[in-house]
């Protein structure tokens, strides 16, 4: 579909030049039409669009075959399961490391960021866009994307100076009521709050600001044309909404949500900030411990020798298929109601 | 179930301007009222004051009385939410939901209204779709999406929706405008076949078509670019297509505007 349209626009410089698509339209001699068939614009454009398109892949490719090669070297000599150990020791004889502990708390900060943000950010990005005054509607969205501009060590310092010991009372809530679930369990209770919960929670924070400025763009576009079908149908504010504005923003808010999740499975700075890490496993998300892959990478980076670099690599590897993973799953979801999403009304 | 319409001394506006001005006139029952005039003379404005879809675009509001039989459309009290309910409106543009079944179209006024009973919904989605001259067509693919058909069948779509919540009034912004003679031809039949049951208002620009369908037919002008669109008269169609009491009206009908 894509290289029809463009070789239409653009005819094969090998094409025939006298076929009536080149220039000259209405001269009284034939000779214009003679002219050449690809204009220079034309050709240098594509060239410079084609040349991103392939620089791109061949970018790809190299991290990918980079990863790959250096990890396989730290695997190959690997005592235990990569996949499933709980420790981190390659400097050991033999070497012993497993991204169990890694995947699990990469995983759970990331699910609990996402359930805290999404439904947060859907909710600004409505009110902006359908619910408040355009006076309160514009700068809400500048502080939302101020919220973007801050650094993640700025997270990271406001997380572990200030949401780690103000979370102290929810935690202690948590483990007294919901202590029965396991989940909220707290083997130590009164702890610092140095947990992969309170990462969960920072994380959400960060990632509102993507997931909401994604959404809003989408809510905007969906044509008035819906939305007064539903009003003019006796639809509430909220009943117009979820007739002819979350549908239509239905695959918007996943693509959304999709960047806030990678973000939030990529974050480093800010999670190594704030967790106490830890290689033993547990079910007590309140608990100090665990690790994401991207803090484990940047906490043993500088203090590792190669085979120890190769190990992180191939962790690095593991968070780069499981971030590939997470947007084709995305857009599967995407793509299995396209029939009726609003974009072939 | 169809009820007359008494506006009285209306007047809309967005924001500081004066859309519309002072304009009184009687909507009568089980008939069809055409409105015809030049392009922003406030026809399609005054038409969305009689549901209270004015007011839904920002800057819009209204000063004047909407009576429908005996209730004021613009009392305090009165939930524009329930008048969109009670008067149903059909666009411009067919604006079936892209994201709904045919069924789920024809259902979603019903749904809101809280009706949830499958059997009931298949037999008013069923009576609509015939309603509409549109069942014989759509009736092997309920399920299939509404923005799969054709312009005309997505406008005849839209008719059944805005039927199937059995309104009073039913309301059309030029409902013929983007679709081709045929399809124009197939809903001006719809009309006719609505009138028997609801109290019908239609904007249009082509004339032969307000001609053709409507009994009463109401001419607004403005005076000029920026000035507010004014009632210049209603009255029986037939007498403003051969003999209209004021001149403009003639002038309009036979070309000789502007």
């Amino acid at each position: 579909m894509d290289t029809t349209s463009t070789s239409e626009k653009a005819p094969p410089p090998t094409g025939p030049p006298a076929d009536g698509s080149g220039a000259g339209a209405g001269g009284p001699a034939p000779a214009p039409i003679k002219g050449n068939a690809v204009r220079p614009g034309d050709r240098i454009f594509r060239g410079l669009s084609r040349g991103s398109g392939i620089t791109l892949l061949v970018i790809m490719a190299a991290i990918a075959g980079f990863l790959a090669y250096r990890a396989s070297i730290a695997v190959s000599q690997n005592s235990v399961n990569f996949l499933t150990a709980f420790e981190w020791n390659p400097q050991g004889d033999p070497p012993a490391f497993g991204i169990g502990i890694l995947a699990f708390g990469t995983v759970v900060s990331s699910v609990i960021a996402m359930v805290i943000a999404v439904p947060v950010a859907v909710g600004i990005a409505l009110f902006i866009s359908h619910y408040a005054p355009r006076k309160i509607a514009s700068p809400l969205g500048y502080v939302i994307d101020l919220l973007a501009a801050v650094p993640s060590i700025i997270y990271g310092l406001w997380g572990a100076l200030f949401l780690v010991p103000y979370l102290d009372g929810l935690t202690r809530w948590l483990d007294q009521f919901f202590g029965w679930t396991t989940v909220f369990e707290m083997s130590n209770p009164g702890s610092p709050a140095r947990s992969i919960f309170t990462v969960g929670i920072l994380l959400a924070i960060m990632i509102l600001p993507i997931i909401t400025n994604v959404s809003r763009e989408v809510f905007l576009q969906a044509p008035k044309m819906y939305e007064e079908a539903a009003l003019a149908l006796g639809a509430t504010r909220w009943e117009t909404i979820r007739t002819s504005v979350l549908p239509f923003g239905r695959s918007g808010i996943i693509s959304a949500s999709m960047l806030g999740l990678g973000r939030a499975l990529g974050e480093t700075m800010a999670v190594a900030t704030v967790l106490s890490p830890g290689f033993l496993f547990t079910w007590h998300i309140l608990d100090p411990g665990s690790g994401t892959f991207a803090q484990n990478i940047a906490a043993k980076f500088n203090e590792a020798d190669d085979f120890g670099r190769d190990a992180l690599i191939a962790s690095g590897l593991v968070l780069f298929v499981i971030t590939l993973l997470v947007n084709g799953a995305a857009r599967w979801i995407i793509a299995r109601r396209k029939e009726y999403s609003g974009a072939n009304a | 179930m169809a009820k007359r319409i008494d506006v009285s001394g209306l007047t809309a506006f967005y924001g500081s301007h004066r859309a519309i001005d002072d304009i009184s006139m009687s909507v009568e029952p089980r008939s069809v009222t055409a409105f015809i005039g030049p392009s922003g003379c406030g026809k399609s404005t005054f038409l969305r004051t009689l549901n209270r879809m004015h007011e839904v675009t920002p800057g819009g509001r209204v000063d004047g009385k909407v009576m429908l039989d005996s209730e004021d459309l613009y009392g305090p009290q009165v939930d524009p939410v329930s008048v969109r309910r009670t008067i149903g409106m059909v666009f411009q543009r067919p604006n079936p939901f892209p994201t709904m079944s045919i069924y789920d179209n024809v259902a979603a006024g019903l749904r809101l209204n809280g009706q949830k009973k499958k059997r009931e919904l298949d037999e008013t989605v069923e009576r609509s779709l015939k309603g509409a001259n549109l069942w014989n067509e759509v009736k092997d693919r309920l399920n299939k999406p509404g923005s799969g058909l054709s312009g005309g069948q997505q406008q005849r779509l839209c008719i059944a929706r805005a039927i199937a919540v059995e309104p009073q009034v039913l309301l059309m912004d030029e409902p013929c405008s983007a679709l081709d003679p045929i399809s124009t031809l197939a809903i001006e039949d719809l009309i006719a076949d609505l009138k028997s049951k609801f109290t019908i208002v239609i904007v249009t620009h082509n004339m032969q078509q307000a001609a053709r369908v409507s009994d009463r037919t109401a001419f607004f002008n403005l005076a000029a670019v920026g000035e507010p669109g004014k009632l210049i008269e209603i009255d029986d169609t037939e007498r403003i297509f051969s003999n209209p009491s004021v001149q403009a009206t003639e002038d309009y009908i036979s070309g000789r505007f502007g």
